[in-house]
């Protein structure tokens, strides 16, 4: 379906046992805000530290024996794969057990899995990264990647939503995104002191993005289902088509690998053939409650 | 920070549910090695005063002292956990409720002026706050071992809320009321048995009570279709969890239906 | 057997009543553990058998939407039956199986693939509609870029004995979805049962090895047009039906459809229709840890999408209504798995049908859908 993106899927090794976790070992543990932290991770067999490979999109099966594995997003940079990193909000049993981990502990990873950004339809245009709360970390490899390659986009933007200015992640790397050529226009629904930027919800800061031309854009979308929507909404009113939208979309996944039926979303299995799918693929499945 | 404290506390009740956290034998060792038992009547005659970290309570208030009694252990528990079907839904002493309790009382005692008993025999959440309610008639220690385990680890207890039916076609035992006619709660009766009476060509008695969002219409239309009269559907409703809502509006539902026959 | 060692031409021969005795004989010489059908629990179940008396002889099934019953035949058929509660993945894609092992050592936690040795399997008397469902589950858990070892050891190694139906039940539709009542391919012995033997089809050297320990007769025409009677009859009873015309989109776009509700008010989410269906898969993973918590395995178990937390997710649930739980099954079992696999997820066998407590119908909801279209 998303033959634009690269899916590990369609090139999985047959012969490997994907329900059988690596050893990974935490070399680092980075603090971003309430309830959140970024986790380094290094594989500990060598071989498989040297054979892993990922791209902006994937995530990857943290296992934590006894209390059960979760999907992580990878919010390194893909480009150096040999430090694994997931940035981690305390939601239920496997991320707080995570949370209680120091450096050095071990726990199990499995992946990487799923579909990535589609790279090779950013080339050539100006990019839109829309971001709502938790959903930046499965974009910043591809941030990270743009940049590095920064002369081969348009313009670059980063529309960026979070609950208050106290949640927003990794603002200490804005001055360097946005000497790199990002764009980076940020909202949050609360206000707090000290705050004088956006209040409103993130749609809002595509409706009043200036100097953008619909038709050589691109516009990659990750956040709650109902925010995608409503930003794909606003970017459609503008003048862009589905075809030029991508979102990260979530749903309960447990194998990873399609097997286990617990991700299902109308057709797509979002494990394998997401997280990020074209968004008018899944638009009719995406806007039926309770499918 | 000393180990967790914990205490076990007895209303209107069999005393099953202790007797099944004490046949865990093993785990039990694990558990009291990893807490300190200040309170649990039917292991030692150790009675410490709270407050207890865990509370574990169970049976149903079924009189003026009890529901006295429960306003105390909540103050003292930080968190108050039911462990069965008395606790949780009133028991099979909730039969009564609905009933003339005095006539009962006349017809059991000779002397009923001595019993001081409420009219009805109701679950601890309709007196406190309940932080969680362990289900089943008696309860599955691996459960309550879970869920202890679970809270001394800050993780949320698994304990699974499918059908009992599921449970059924995992040993491969047979549906028997699909094969052999027999009426069976347990496509709207949670999990927690492993599915034991089917195995044993027995209907689901609802021990553990009401699955989640439980189609009982259904199943009870289904079984009048097969030629079941709305006493005996009404009847096997009436069990260890006669009380819980589900099962009692029901079996309410089905008795109105024969009152306005008659 | 996989299907890339099956000939086309299928040798055919006669099997006595006698000789079919000592199938079993043979099969155990070869190391197969033998399963099929046998009485248990009023219900002709599939289990381990040790010899011909273990079959069902003598006695068939009577289904209808909810009910099953055993029956005296009036006759000493071992197969005169349809097909019953269970089906051939509880051995391929058993109930509850370890996925993985973990171990804290020294160095930290050490993963490893679960020691079992896999079975040896000799399925005997697969229907047809069990030999599509085969097929079906060969694709989800074979045929995608990510294969479960264990199913796939499980399955190269099964030997398929597979029997004609010569019988249909009320609740039987296969014709409806091309996959029965004929074995037309997917098995090493195919045998159509007489009154006097079985005439056998040889579809693969698998099979060969097997035939030719036994004492084998030339099938006589007589045989053949005996056998073929005996298969037609099959066809014959079978009276449920499900148009199957455009019926992804049919399903999809009625998503919204008042039948959904309807059906909603009958449904009982007791998962029953997805544990006895040949080919549902869906599965949970469960952490298994002895008590100091060093040694833990991942245990796979059975699990549906009519179970409430199914779809549970971020602290809430996708599917949180009966009715979003019955769209779910019937659309992916019917719809979507076509767009997933290429095929449909149902073989019309049945089960799901006989074996729902309140006999809820799945080809009448389609019907009530069909009519009344939106």
């Amino acid at each position: 379906m998303n033959s634009s993106c690269s899916t590990t899927g369609e090139t999985a090794d047959s012969q490997v046992n994907h329900w059988v976790p690596q050893t990974a070992v935490i070399r680092e543990i980075t603090p971003e805000v309430n309830d959140v932290a970024t986790y380094q991770l290094a594989l500990t067999d060598p071989a498989a530290a040297e054979a892993y490979r990922f791209v902006p999109g994937q995530f990857n099966m943290l296992y934590v024996p006894g209390a059960g594995e979760s999907a992580i997003s990878m919010s390194g940079n893909p480009e150096s794969p040999e430090i694994l990193a997931h940035t981690i909000r305390v939601a239920g049993n496997v991320t707080r057990s995570i949370a209680a981990m120091k450096v050095g502990d071990t726990l199990g990873l499995r992946g990487p899995f799923g579909t990535s950004w589609p790279l090779e339809m950013c080339a050539g245009r100006d990019v839109i990264l829309v971001a709502g709360g938790i959903g930046l970390p499965p974009l910043r490899p591809l941030i990270y990647r743009l940049l590095a390659e920064r002369q081969q986009y348009g313009q670059l933007h980063l529309l960026y939503g979070a609950r208050s200015p106290e949640m927003r992640l990794y603002t200490e790397e804005y001055h360097l995104w946005s000497k790199g050529g990002l764009e980076i226009r940020e909202t949050v629904d609360r206000s707090s002191p000290g705050w004088h930027g956006n209040v409103g919800v993130v749609p809002l800061l595509l409706e009043r993005l200036k100097a953008f031309d619909p038709a050589k854009s691109i516009l990659l979308i990750c956040g709650p289902d109902l925010m995608m929507r409503f930003t794909a909404r606003a970017a459609m009113q503008r003048g862009m088509t589905a075809e030029q939208i991508w979102v990260s979309t979530e749903r309960n996944m447990q194998c990873a690998v399609g097997l286990c039926g617990h991700c299902q979303l109308g057709p797509e299995f979002i494990c394998k053939d997401g997280p990020v799918f074209r968004y008018d693929q899944i638009l009719p499945y995406l806007k039926v409650e309770g499918l | 920070m000393g180990k967790p404290k914990l205490g076990v506390f007895k209303f209107a009740s069999c005393d099953g549910c202790q007797l099944s956290l004490l046949d865990a034998e093993d785990q039990l060792l694990a558990v009291a090695d990893a807490v300190e038992i200040r309170h649990f009547p039917e292991a030692s005659s150790r009675m410490e005063a709270g407050p207890y970290d865990i509370a574990l309570v169970e049976g149903s208030i079924t009189t003026p002292h009890d529901a006295e009694r429960i306003q105390q252990i909540r103050r003292d528990a930080k968190f108050l956990m039911t462990i069965g079907a008395c606790a949780t839904s009133g028991g099979i002493q909730a039969l009564r409720n609905g009933a003339d309790t005095a006539e009962f009382m006349r017809a059991v005692y000779a002397s009923p002026e001595y019993i001081q008993v409420l009219d009805k025999s109701t679950p601890i959440a309709e007196h406190v706050k309940v932080d969680f309610e362990l289900r089943g008639c008696p309860i599955n220690q691996y459960q309550l071992i879970e869920v202890i385990q679970s809270l001394l680890a800050g993780r949320n207890p698994r304990t699974p809320r499918h059908s009992v039916c599921l449970d059924c076609k995992r040993r491969g035992t047979v549906c028997v009321t699909v094969a052999q006619g027999t009426p069976c709660l347990g496509p709207v009766t949670q999990s927690g048995c492993n599915a034991i009476c089917p195995s044993y060509h027995r209907g689901c008695y609802g021990c553990y009570g009401p699955a989640a969002q439980p189609n009982l219409v259904s199943l009870s239309t289904h079984a009048l279709n097969e030629g079941a009269s709305a006493a005996e559907v009404s009847h096997n409703l009436r069990n260890f969890n006669v009380y819980a809502p589900a099962f009692r509006n029901e079996s309410q539902r089905l008795t109105d239906q024969i009152k306005e026959q008659n | 057997m996989s299907e890339e060692s099956q000939t086309e031409i299928a040798r055919s021969c006669f099997l006595s009543t006698e000789q079919f005795a000592k199938l079993f004989e043979v099969l155990h010489a070869l190391d197969y553990e033998v399963i099929g059908p046998t009485i248990d629990q009023a219900a002709i179940v599939y289990d381990r058998l040790t010899s011909v008396d273990d079959l069902p002889r003598g006695w068939t099934d009577i289904q209808e939407p909810g009910k099953y019953r055993l029956e005296k035949r009036g006759d000493d058929a071992l197969f005169g039956y349809v097909v019953g509660p269970h089906s051939w993945k509880q051995k391929l894609f058993p109930p509850v199986s370890t996925l993985s092992v973990a171990d804290r050592t020294d160095a930290g936690w050490q993963f490893t693939e679960p020691e079992q040795e896999l079975p040896k399997f000799a399925f005997l008397g697969v229907r047809a509609c069990e030999l599509a469902a085969l097929k079906i589950q060969d694709r989800v858990f074979i045929g995608g870029p990510y294969v479960d070892p264990s199913y796939q050891g499980r399955r190269n190694k099964a030997l398929i004995i597979a029997v004609n139906c010569t019988q249909a039940a009320s609740t039987c539709f296969c014709t409806s979805m091309n996959t029965g009542p004929r074995c037309k391919a997917g098995y090493d012995l195919a045998l159509t049962e007489l009154a006097d033997g079985f005439v056998v089809e040889v579809a693969t050297p698998e099979g060969e090895i097997v035939i030719n320990a036994l004492e084998t007769q030339i099938a006589t025409d007589e045989n053949q047009r005996q056998a073929e009677a005996a298969r037609q009859q099959a066809v014959d009873q079978i009276t449920k039906t499900l148009d199957t015309t455009d019926i992804r989109d049919l399903l999809m776009s009625n998503l919204e459809h008042p039948q959904w509700n309807d059906v909603a008010e009958r449904c009982l989410s007791c998962t029953n229709c997805t544990m006895v269906c040949p080919t549902c898969f869906c599965s949970s993973v469960e952490e298994v840890s002895d008590l100091t918590g060093d040694h833990v395995e991942r245990e796979r178990k059975w699990d549906s999408c009519f179970n409430v937390d199914f779809s549970y997710m971020n602290g809430g649930l996708v599917r949180n209504s009966i009715r979003n739980r019955y769209r779910q099954w019937m659309t992916h079992k019917l719809a979507t798995w076509i767009d997933q696999f290429g095929t449909s997820g149902c073989v019309g066998c049945g089960r799901c049908i006989t074996w729902c407590p309140v006999g809820i119908d799945l080809t009448r909801e389609v019907a009530a859908i069909r009519e009344t279209q939106t």
